[in-house]
């Protein structure tokens, strides 16, 4: 046995301090996206409904389910039921996979309509409009930047469980990349309706 | 010390059709008019979802004081830069 003294809450309490400079960050990000949307309103509601409704939609309930079990493998882990943690942990990182791909395709749409950072159709286009789209691209890619750290944090706790390293005792590994997963799904809730429900 | 509280799946479950249901009721809300007041609806029900997802997912309605009140006041600092610059904003 290694290290028989963990200190249960000084980790979780360091995970939070995590979470509010991403809180921070996003902040910073949702503030600026305030101030141009009380600037330029007739061009954030014309942009906002070039987005795809349904892929916003299919992806807020993806990750609301994958919330769901990242938070039921916690439970199982402390209920000394292995398998189920497991198994509701690949169905998470499952789901973030479908995410990343919905991503993907909705970009490639966006992309073949000429519009992403730099291109000539993004330059013609008003500034309230590029300013828009600018903003989708900054917030969803580095949304998109924290789902991938998710996952990789999620298949290290998986990795644990494995090797038994993570069990009812000791699950604070698991605990604390759960928690970055819930942030992640949290920021998208606000991401959803500023982008896609905006009319 | 380990937290003793274990959330059971029922409850989990509970929590996760309440955010369901809400995620359609913002989809069909959206789709009426109710011109700038659309934006509110759909912020109320964004951090109704958030604080469910905040208080049974992420376990902080079990969480000690200390991990409470710190969460409080970093919403707190972010109430106080929106505000601030709104403020700016506003009579400019």
């Amino acid at each position: 046995m290694e290290s028989e003294n963990k200190d249960h809450t000084g980790s979780k309490i360091g995970m939070w301090l995590i979470l509010y400079t991403e809180i921070m960050l996003f902040g910073g990000l949702f503030v600026l996206y305030a101030a141009y949307l009380k600037k330029f309103p007739e061009e954030f509601f014309t942009s906002g409904k070039q987005l795809d409704l349904f892929f916003g939609t299919l992806n807020t309930v993806i990750l609301l389910i994958s919330s769901f079990a990242v938070a039921a493998s916690i439970t199982s882990i402390r209920l000394d039921k292995r398998k189920l943690a497991l198994g509701m942990l690949w169905l998470t990182i499952f789901c973030g996979l479908i995410f990343l791909y919905n991503k993907f395709i909705e970009w490639g749409h966006k992309f073949e309509v000429g519009i992403f950072p730099g291109s000539e159709t993004m330059a013609d286009l008003s500034p309230g409009e590029n300013i828009f789209f600018g903003l989708y691209y900054v917030i969803t890619g580095l949304h998109g930047l924290h789902i991938v750290i998710g996952m990789a944090l999620l298949l290290f706790s998986v990795i644990k469980i494995y090797m038994n390293k993570i069990d009812k005792d000791s699950y604070i590994i698991l605990e604390n990349s759960g928690l970055y997963w819930h942030l992640v799904d949290l920021i998208w809730i606000f991401i959803f309706p500023l982008f896609y429900l905006i009319v | 010390m380990l937290n003793a509280h274990i959330i059971s799946y029922k409850k989990l479950g509970i929590i996760l059709t309440a955010l369901l249901i809400l995620t359609g009721i913002t989809v069909f809300m959206s789709t009426l008019d109710f011109g700038s007041l659309n934006i509110w609806i759909a912020l109320i029900i964004a951090s109704t979802k958030a604080s469910l997802v905040l208080l049974f997912f992420m376990h902080m309605k079990y969480e000690p004081w200390l991990i409470k009140w710190s969460f409080l006041i970093t919403v707190s600092f972010l109430a106080v830069l929106i505000g601030f610059i709104f403020w700016d904003i506003s009579f400019r």
